[in-house]
């Protein structure tokens, strides 16, 4: 599965292993500003050397990016997930539809952003060692775990990768979880995560509008409301809000049209 | 036109402008070579535009860009000229600012001499060429591609140009400029007639902004449509489309069905 070329695997530590001196912190945090959004748009505008083409079309040298917005937030019961549905190459938009919401467990789904071929391939690796896992200790996974395993594939193969992923699920033993874990490989638990380029304009939206202790239905709210003002602002975000809530009892997924987003003042 | 000479002090920050008025033209390009216009800062997408029955019509969305940001939403990239013709354009936004401020001195020179007689679209999409041209020259473009629509009254004929940030010219039925090249022209030359009525002009261009929407990111659901006719130029207030999201796959992409 994993070959001499390919990337570094997940493998557990063990407990002779020295782990190496830590390199030079990742540019990618620089003096609290976080970069990473700006890191994504000029890796899409680095494949194609003129940022601003003076002859316009699609990027056919470029790979398949989703600037894009994703965000989760935890609630008492589960969590609620959502993305937008726009993959675009360059400013093409390559899918208007497309689904990040990925699968890796029943109750344990992954929100992706960055190069969309990178975080395919880790969301499906992921859910290839979950199965396993759920397989040899005889119970679902735990999100945490799930986590984890994206953390060590993309931590391990961080020169190789451009994967921003949020992971977020329901598990017996913690109920509701929402973890990050961007582009350099940490993880962080947060009560509620954006990520992607479009996630650059709602964090004040977000820190002001998020209250603790929501119930499902206002998180679905919150979730769409603040999607849809990203999807107003940011390019490369658009399409349809495709939301996910994880709870004990199941994965209900919801659809939002491009023409009935939650809020649409008069742009 | 001459072109704006920035005060030297805004080159050389520090230096105060009494100092640099002493100093002779011919040290500009030397020690400040213009860059002014090496890269687009905020930017608008396609025009599309087409003759038909009674004149021409013409239609952008209202949205100019910042990068990937969707920062100005409500912005008006169809000028009127006179009451022959408009001028749309994609590129740069300032630059198209400046290039209305110029029609505008034509057009107040045409009002001073009043002779009866106002700029015809072919001589204002002339001008433009030559405008970019020159630009084009110095190496300091305009970064636009205009599209230039007009109704010769005099001729009782349409008329439809486009000029891009180089100076190349076109004279043509239809055009269309950045995104719309590629998606909304082949869409365009299959749908269009000459003698088409205008609501099937107006049905094509929507058709064709949809299809924008839908797949350039630079994009927004609001749009300006402007007709030039024998009775003049009329430029609509902002309105947006229906758009398609319904399909079966759309909403369950991996449903087995």
């Amino acid at each position: 599965f994993f070959s001499l070329h390919s990337l570094i695997p997940p493998v557990p530590y063990r407990p002779c292993f020295i782990p190496p001196p830590l390199p030079a912190p990742h540019t990618t945090h620089l003096q609290g500003i976080n970069l990473e959004f700006r890191t994504m748009d000029l890796m899409m505008e680095a494949s194609n050397p003129k940022g601003y083409l003076s002859t316009p079309g699609p990027d056919r040298n470029g790979e398949h990016m989703m600037g894009t917005t994703i965000m989760a937030v935890e609630f008492k019961g589960g969590v609620v997930v959502g993305a937008d549905s726009r993959t675009s190459t360059g400013s093409y938009v390559a899918n208007r539809v497309s689904d990040k919401l990925s699968k890796v467990h029943d109750r344990i789904y992954c929100l992706r952003s960055g190069s969309a071929a990178d975080t395919q391939a880790v969301a499906d690796m992921v859910a290839y060692y979950l199965d396993m896992h759920s397989v040899e200790v005889d119970t679902p996974p735990a999100v945490k775990t799930a986590a984890n395993l994206f953390k060590m594939i993309t931590y391990n193969n961080k020169d190789r990768l451009l994967a921003s992923i949020i992971c977020a699920g329901w598990d017996a033993k913690n109920g509701g979880q929402v973890y990050s874990i961007p582009l350099g490989g940490s993880i962080v638990r947060q009560p509620f995560a954006v990520g992607g380029s479009g996630s650059t304009y709602i964090f004040g939206h977000c820190d002001s509008e998020y209250k603790k202790g929501m119930e499902q239905k206002e998180c679905e709210a919150f979730v769409s409301k603040a999607i849809a003002h990203a999807m107003s602002r940011d390019g490369s975000s658009g399409g349809v809000i495709r939301l996910a809530i994880i709870t004990e009892n199941g994965v209900e997924r919801k659809y939002i049209p491009g023409d009935k987003l939650p809020f649409m003042k008069d742009e | 036109p001459p072109t704006p000479n920035l005060p030297r002090s805004a080159a050389r920050p520090g230096h105060s402008s009494g100092e640099m008025m002493m100093m002779g033209h011919g040290h500009e390009a030397k020690e400040n070579p213009r860059t002014q216009t090496t890269q687009p800062i905020v930017t608008g997408a396609s025009v599309l535009a087409i003759t038909y029955a009674d004149g021409v019509m013409m239609i952008s969305d209202t949205l100019a860009s910042y990068g990937s940001m969707a920062r100005y939403k409500s912005v008006q990239r169809i000028g009127k000229v006179n009451d022959g013709a408009i001028v749309g354009a994609s590129g740069e936004f300032s630059d198209f600012q400046y290039i209305k401020d110029l029609l505008e001195d034509l057009t107040d020179e045409d009002f001073d001499t009043a002779d009866g007689r106002e700029l015809s679209p072919k001589e204002i999409h002339s001008y433009l060429s030559r405008v970019m041209y020159n630009r084009r020259t110095k190496v300091n473009p305009l970064y636009n591609q205009l599209v230039v629509g007009g109704f010769d009254t005099s001729k009782g004929e349409s008329y439809l140009g486009c000029v891009d940030m180089y100076g190349s010219t076109f004279k043509d039925d239809i055009v269309a400029t950045g995104y719309g090249m590629y998606l909304a022209l082949p869409l365009l030359r299959k749908g269009h007639d000459k003698k088409m009525n205008e609501e099937a002009a107006r049905k094509l261009l929507e058709k064709c902004m949809t299809v924008l929407f839908y797949r350039d990111c630079r994009t927004i659901n609001k749009y300006n449509i402007a007709k030039v006719t024998g009775s003049g130029v009329e430029i609509s207030k902002p309105y947006s489309l229906k758009t398609e999201w319904g399909f079966k796959r759309f909403v369950d992409p991996h449903s087995s069905e």
